[in-house]
C-alpha cells in the first residue's frame, strides 16, 4: 500500500448491493448536526437520562457514607456512559430498565436472607442468582433453535423470536450476575465481591457480551441472519458453562484469594471480554463469509461485504477495548506481582491474541488483503482467543489465580 | 559516484521494506508465534527438569537456542528492536504526508476526479444561484465540518474535511509502541545482563553464610532496575534483596533496611486465606530516621524509588517441642526435645545415629475432606450462588510439622506429622506421613488413642510386644487366659509355644512373616493343603496376635497402676486399630517418634523488591496508546466536497476507510445538501467504477 496515497483513490469502494444499501438509512436533512442530534432525542430518551440520573443519585443518597472516592466516581461515570449507550442504541434502553427492575426486585425479595432463595417463589424459581442463570441459558439455547429454524424456513417470524428470546437471555444473565453479587454479600462482609472472579462467573460475562454485542449489530445492519452463527457461538460457551457448573460445582460462590481483590479487576475483567465477544463475533462473521456457507445457504446469509463490515466493525471493538484490559492487566500486575510484566502464560498470550488482532487490522488496510484471507484470519483469531481464554488455565501453569479447572 | 547513488537506492529500498505495512504485518505475526514458544515451555526451571522433560539430547539444543529464557533471548529481542525500527520507520514516513492530508482540503481536486469518487451524486439545485455557496457552507459547519473555498471559472468548489484527528491517533498509537518497547527494556533483566558482561559482576551459590558472599555477587544500592526477593523472619531485619541469576544468586543491596514486626494471615471463615500482611518498620540507611508501615498483596510500598510488595511468606524458625518416644524394645519415658525449624540436631545424646532436620511447620492447615458428590453439586445447581456447603468440604487439621531423619550414611526419611489427633471414622488417630525419598507418597503411621485420648497406650503395648525378654511372659499369660489349668500341659505348651513363635515371627517381619511361615510349613506337610486351610492357618495366628495385643495391654496397664479391663467387644476396635498400627510401625523405618507437643509459632515474609525505571515510559506509552488506538478506530476521517456550477451541483465524498457507514454517512449529507439546494439527492453509490 503505498501510504502517501490519498484515500480518495486508495478507496476501491464496495460495489454497493441492496444488501448493503439494507444498513443505510436515510434521515431528513437537518441545517446543523448539534440540533440534528437533539432532535433525533426522543422522549424515551430523555426520560431514559432522568431515570439514569435519579437511580444514581437514589444510590448515593441511601449508599453514599459507605463509598468511597473511587466508588462515587464509578458511580458517576454509568450515568454519562449508560445514557450514551441507550442514546445511541434505542433498545440497550429497555434492556437496562428490565434488567434493573429484576435485579432489585431479586434483592429486595431476599429480604437480606439467603434462606430465603429456597422458600419465596420468585427467588426459587426465577431471580435467584443461579435460577436466573439457568433461565438465561435455557433462552440462549431456543434462541439458537429459533435462528436456525429462521434460516432454514426462511421464516422472519422465527427470527424476530429468536432475538427476542436473546434479549430475555441477556436479560436474566444480568440479573443473575447483579443478584449473585448481592448473594455473595449475603455470605459474608468479607465475603462480598463482583462475580466476574472465576471461570464460572467470566462465561456468564462472555455469553452476555457477546449476545449484546450480536444485538447491536443487528439492529445495525437490520439482519438477523447472523444470529444462527453468533447464537451458536454462546450456546457452546453456556454449555460448558453449565459442564463446569454440574461436573466441579463451579457455581458456588467461593471469597476472593488476596491477589483479587483490587479495584483493577472490576475493569480489568470486563474490558477483556468485550475484547473476547467482539473476537467471537467477527470469527462467526468470518465463517459466514467463507464461500462454501455463503452458497449452501443461498443467499439466507448477510452479504459478503455486511459480513467483511461487521468482522471489522466487531475486531475494531473487539481490538480497542482488548487494548485497554490489557493495560489495566500491566497496572494491577504491578500492584499485584511486583511487576506491570511478568511474562505470565495468561499475559503472554494476551499478547499474542494482541498482536494478531493488530496485525488483522494492517492486514485490512493494505490494499491487497482478499476478503478470504481476512475471514480465515478472524476465524483462526477465535482459536487464539479460545487459548488465551481458556486453554492457558487449562494446559498452562501460571500467576492467574483463578480459572483453574 | 554510481555506486554511491546505487547504495543509496538499495538503502531506500531497504527502509521502504521495512516501513512496508507488510512487513509489520510479518513482524507482528513472527512476533506472536515467538511468544507462543514462551508461554508454552516453562521458562526459567532448574536445569534437570528440562532434562527430564527433553532428554539428553534435545536439553542442550533448546538451552542453546534459548527456548528456557526465550523473552531475554537475543532472537526475541532482536524480534522486538525489529519490530520498533520499523515502527518508527513507518511513523517518519507516514508523518509528511499524513500531516499533509490532515492539514490539506484538497480544493483544487478537479471535477473529473471528483466524478470518478465512489461515494458522488449530482444535484440540479432550484435554490437560487446566489444563496447556494452560503447554504452549503452554513450546512457543511452546522453537520461540523471544517472547510476551504475554492473559486474556478466554471464554478466554486467547497472542499470540507471532519475527523482528521484520526490522523492523530495513528501517532500516538505507534509512538506509544516505541515508548513501551523502550520502557520494557529498561526494566527487563538486560541492565542486569550488562552487568554480569562488563560490570564484573557474577552470581553464586545460595547456600552460603551472608559473611561469605563475595563483592562481585553484591549490587551497590543505586543499580537502577532490579527485581529481588526480601526474607525477613518476624524480628528479624534485613537490607538486601536476593536476585535468582541462571542457578546462582545476587545480592541488592537496599538503601533502607526492613524490620519485620509481624506478618499476618487472615482467614475466611471456611478457613481460606483471606489477607496477608506484613508490619514493617522501614529505616534509611542515609537519614537514618525510619517509619511503619503495613504492605499486603494489592497494596505496596514505594519507598525511595524502590517498591516492596508482598510476595509470599514462610516458616522464620519457629520453635518446636517435642516428646522424642523411643519405639526401640525396652520401656524408656519420653524424652523432652526443643528444636528450631529449619536446623539440624544430632540424636547422639539420645543415643540414635541420626540427625534431625527440622523443614516445616505449619499452625494452621486446612484441608479438603470428602467434596460433595456430583448428585449433590447438581441439586445446589439452581437457587442461590451462595450455598453454605461451598463446593468442598474444608477442615482446620492443626499444626502440621514436617522433618528429617539422616543416618550416618547420610540416608534421609522424611515424615510429616499432624500434631493434633486426626478422627477417621469416628475413632481418633495420632496420624505420621514416611517416606523414603521425594519421589514417593507419604504412607501413613494411624496410631489409635486409648480411652483417654492419649497415644501412650499403644507405645507401651508396643514396646512389651516387640521385647525378646517379654515373649514368655506374654505367651504365659495368654495360655493362662485361653485354657484353664483342667487341660492337659502339652496343649497348653504348644500353645504358648506357638504364642512365643508368633510374637518372634511378628517381630521379625510382621504379617508377612508370619504368612511365609505357614506356607513353608504347610508345604513341609505331607498332603498339600487347600486354600481354606491356609485361610483357617491365617485366622488362627491373627487371633492369637490380638489375644496377645490384650495380654501386652492389660500388662501394660498393670506396670501403670491400672486395673485391668473386663474383655469384650468394645475394646475389639482398639486391638484392631492397634495390630493394624503395629504393622505399619515396622515399615516405618525409624527407631523414634517425634510428638509435637507445644510450639512457639514465628513467622517469615517474602517482599518482592522492585526497582523499575521504565514504568512511567511504559505507563504514558500505554495511555497514549489507548487514546490512539480509539482515535484510530473510532474517528473517522470524512471529506466533502460540494462543487456548486451554473446549473449543477456535484456532491463527493471520501474516507480513509472503507466501511458500509461511509455509504451511509454520504447518503444523508447527500440529501442534507440536496435539501437546502432544494433538489433531490438521486444517490449515485451504484454507478461507481
Ligand atoms: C504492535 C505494533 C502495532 C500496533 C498495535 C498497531 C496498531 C494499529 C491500529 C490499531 C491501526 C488502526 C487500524 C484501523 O484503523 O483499521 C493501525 C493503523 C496503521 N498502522 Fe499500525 N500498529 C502497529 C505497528 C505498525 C507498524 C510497524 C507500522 C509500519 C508499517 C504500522 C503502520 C500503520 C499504518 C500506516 C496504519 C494506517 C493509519 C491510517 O491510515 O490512519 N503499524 N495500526
Amino acid at each position: 500500500m503505498n501510504l502517501a496515497s490519498s484515500p480518495a483513490t486508495s478507496l476501491s469502494a464496495p460495489p454497493a448491493e441492496p444488501q448493503a444499501a439494507q444498513g443505510t438509512k436515510t434521515a431528513p436533512a437537518m441545517p446543523s448536526a448539534r440540533a440534528e442530534w437533539l432532535k433525533r432525542r426522543g422522549f424515551g430518551d430523555w426520560f431514559y437520562a432522568l431515570a439514569l440520573i435519579a437511580a444514581a443519585g437514589i444510590a448515593f443518597l441511601r449508599y453514599g457514607e459507605a463509598m468511597d472516592a473511587y466508588e462515587t466516581a464509578i458511580l458517576a461515570i454509568h450515568v454519562p456512559i449508560l445514557a450514551a449507550l441507550g442514546w445511541a442504541w434505542r433498545p440497550f434502553r429497555l434492556f437496562a430498565a428490565a434488567a434493573a427492575v429484576l435485579s432489585l426486585l431479586g434483592i429486595w425479595l431476599y429480604q437480606g436472607d439467603l434462606a430465603r432463595a429456597e422458600q419465596i417463589f420468585f427467588l426459587k424459581y426465577l431471580l435467584s442468582s443461579q435460577t436466573a442463570i439457568a433461565w438465561m441459558s435455557a433462552f440462549f439455547f431456543i434462541a439458537t433453535g429459533a435462528y436456525w429454524l429462521g434460516l432454514a424456513a426462511r421464516s422472519n417470524f422465527a427470527e424476530r423470536t429468536g432475538s427476542v428470546l436473546t434479549w430475555a437471555a441477556a436479560v436474566m444473565g444480568t440479573t443473575g450476575l447483579f443478584v449473585r453479587w448481592y448473594e455473595s454479600w449475603l455470605l459474608g462482609p468479607d465475603i462480598g465481591h463482583i462475580p466476574i472472579s472465576n471461570l464460572y462467573e467470566v462465561f456468564v460475562l462472555f455469553s452476555l457480551f457477546t449476545a449484546l454485542l450480536y444485538l447491536f449489530y443487528e439492529g445495525r445492519y437490520g439482519t438477523r441472519k447472523l444470529g444462527a452463527l453468533a447464537l451458536l457461538m454462546i450456546s457452546v460457551s453456556v454449555a460448558f458453562l453449565l459442564w463446569y457448573a454440574f461436573t466441579r460445582g463451579a457455581h458456588q460462590i467461593q471469597p476472593l484469594v488476596p491477589a483479587l481483590q483490587s479495584y483493577w479487576m472490576k475493569i480489568h475483567v470486563p474490558a477483556n471480554f468485550i475484547g473476547y465477544g467482539g473476537f467471537a463475533l467477527a470469527a462467526m462473521a468470518g465463517i459466514a463469509w467463507l464461500p462454501g456457507p455463503q452458497r449452501l445457504s443461498a443467499g439466507r446469509l448477510p452479504s459478503q461485504e455486511v459480513l467483511e463490515d461487521v468482522m471489522y466493525k466487531a475486531i475494531a471493538i473487539g481490538f480497542a477495548f482488548f487494548t485497554i484490559a490489557t493495560i489495566l492487566g500491566a497496572l494491577w500486575a504491578a500492584e499485584a506481582w511486583g511487576s506491570y510484566w511478568s511474562w505470565d502464560a495468561k499475559e503472554t498470550f494476551a499478547l499474542i491474541l494482541w498482536l494478531n488482532y493488530a496485525a488483522w487490522l494492517h492486514m485490512r488496510l493494505t490494499r491487497d488483503a482478499r476478503g478470504a484471507v481476512l475471514a480465515w484470519w478472524a476465524i483462526c483469531g477465535l482459536l487464539v482467543t479460545t487459548f488465551a481464554f481458556l486453554g492457558v488455565n487449562l494446559f498452562l501453569s501460571g500467576l492467574h489465580s483463578y480459572g483453574s479447572l | 559516484m554510481q555506486r554511491a547513488t546505487a547504495r543509496a537506492s538499495s538503502l531506500e529500498a531497504s527502509i521502504e521494506l521495512l516501513s512496508s505495512m507488510r512487513f509489520a504485518i510479518s513482524l507482528l505475526t513472527v512476533l506472536a508465534i515467538a511468544s507462543v514458544i514462551g508461554a508454552v515451555v516453562q521458562q526459567n526451571e532448574p536445569a534437570n527438569a528440562y532434562l527430564n522433560q527433553f532428554g539428553q539430547f534435545w536439553e542442550p539444543v533448546f538451552a542453546s537456542i534459548g527456548l528456557y529464557a526465550v523473552y531475554s533471548a537475543k532472537w526475541f529481542l532482536a524480534i522486538l528492536a525489529f519490530l520498533v525500527l520499523s515502527t518508527v520507520l513507518c511513523i517518519v514516513r507516514q508523518s509528511v504526508p499524513m500531516l499533509r492530508e490532515m492539514r490539506g482540503f484538497r480544493e483544487h481536486a478537479r471535477e473529473a476526479s471528483l466524478r470518478l469518487f465512489a461515494r458522488h451524486a449530482s444535484l440540479a439545485p432550484t435554490l437560487p444561484h446566489e444563496a447556494r455557496r452560503g447554504a452549503v457552507t452554513a450546512y457543511l459547519t452546522g453537520a461540523g465540518f471544517r472547510f476551504r473555498v475554492d473559486e474556478r471559472e466554471d464554478g466554486v468548489l467547497i472542499a470540507a474535511r471532519q475527523g482528521a484527528a484520526g490522523r492523530i491517533g495513528y501517532f500516538l498509537a505507534h509512538a506509544a509502541i516505541v515508548l513501551i518497547c523502550a520502557g520494557g527494556l529498561l526494566d527487563g533483566n538486560l541492565p542486569l545482563a550488562l552487568q554480569i558482561r562488563l560490570g564484573g559482576k557474577s552470581p553464586t551459590s545460595g547456600d552460603q553464610p551472608l559473611a561469605r558472599i563475595p563483592a562481585s555477587a553484591r549490587l551497590d544500592p543505586d543499580n537502577w532496575s532490579y527485581h529481588g526477593n526480601v526474607y525477613i523472619p518476624e524480628g528479624g531485619s534485613t537490607d538486601f534483596a536476593v536476585l535468582n541469576v541462571d542457578d546462582g544468586v545476587l545480592l541488592q543491596s537496599l538503601p533502607f533496611k526492613i524490620a519485620l514486626k509481624r506478618f499476618r494471615i487472615d482467614y475466611y471463615a471456611s478457613g481460606m486465606p483471606r489477607r496477608y500482611a506484613s508490619d514493617l518498620v522501614i529505616t534509611d540507611s542515609d537519614s537514618g530516621q525510619s517509619f511503619e508501615r503495613t504492605i499486603e498483596v494489592n497494596k505496596p510500598l514505594e519507598y525511595r524509588g524502590v517498591t516492596l510488595f508482598q510476595s509470599s511468606f514462610d516458616d522464620g524458625g519457629s520453635i518446636l517441642r517435642f516428646a522424642l518416644r523411643d519405639l526401640a524394645p525396652g520401656a524408656r519415658p519420653p524424652h523432652p526435645l526443643d528444636g528450631e525449624v529449619g536446623t539440624r540436631l544430632p540424636l547422639a545424646k539420645f543415643g540414635y545415629g541420626y540427625t534431625l532436620e527440622i523443614s516445616g511447620f505449619r499452625p494452621i492447615n486446612v484441608e479438603n475432606i470428602a467434596p460433595p458428590s456430583d448428585n449433590e453439586r447438581f441439586g445446589s445447581f439452581f437457587g442461590s450462588g451462595a450455598q453454605t456447603q461451598n463446593g468442598e468440604n474444608l477442615r482446620n487439621l492443626g499444626p502440621v510439622y514436617s522433618f528429617k531423619l539422616r543416618d550416618e550414611a547420610g540416608q534421609a526419611r522424611e515424615f510429616n506429622n499432624y500434631m493434633l489427633p486426626l478422627e477417621i471414622e469416628g475413632r481418633k488417630y495420632l496420624v505420621s506421613g514416611v517416606r523414603a525419598s521425594q519421589a514417593e507418597a507419604f504412607h501413613y503411621l494411624r496410631i489409635p488413642l486409648d480411652s483417654d485420648g492419649k497415644a501412650d497406650t499403644w507405645f507401651a503395648i508396643r514396646q512389651l510386644f516387640f521385647d525378646p525378654e517379654r515373649r514368655a511372659a506374654l505367651a504365659e499369660r495368654l495360655t493362662a487366659r485361653m485354657l484353664d489349668t483342667s487341660d492337659e500341659s502339652t496343649m497348653r505348651e504348644r500353645l504358648k509355644e506357638t504364642a512365643e513363635n508368633t510374637l518372634a515371627l511378628f517381630a521379625r517381619g510382621g504379617l508377612a512373616a508370619i504368612s511365609d511361615f505357614i506356607d513353608s510349613t504347610e508345604s513341609a506337610a505331607e498332603h498339600p493343603a487347600s486354600e481354606e486351610d491356609r485361610q483357617r492357618a491365617g485366622a488362627a495366628f491373627i487371633q492369637i496376635l490380638q489375644g496377645l495385643i490384650w495380654d501386652a495391654w492389660m500388662s501394660a496397664r498393670e506396670a501403670s497402676g491400672h486395673d485391668a479391663l473386663e474383655i469384650g467387644d468394645e475394646h475389639a476396635q482398639f486391638i484392631r486399630d492397634t495390630l493394624i498400627a503395629l504393622v505399619d510401625s515396622i515399615q516405618y523405618g525409624a527407631p523414634l517418634y517425634l510428638q509435637l507437643t507445644d510450639y512457639k509459632h514465628r513467622q517469615a515474609t517474602v517482599l518482592q523488591a522492585a526497582r523499575a525505571p521504565g514504568k512511567s515510559l511504559v505507563y504514558t506509552g500505554s495511555l497514549l496508546l489507548a487514546l490512539g488506538v480509539f482515535a484510530m478506530l473510532y474517528i473517522r476521517e470524512r471529506r466533502l466536497f460540494v462543487l456548486l456550477k451554473a446549473d449543477e451541483a456535484l456532491v463527493a465524498m471520501s474516507s480513509n476507510r472503507k466501511t458500509i457507514d461511509t455509504d451511509e454517512t454520504f447518503a444523508r449529507h447527500c440529501t442534507g445538501i440536496g435539501a437546502i439546494l432544494g433538489a433531490a439527492c438521486t444517490n449515485n453509490l451504484q454507478e461507481s467504477p
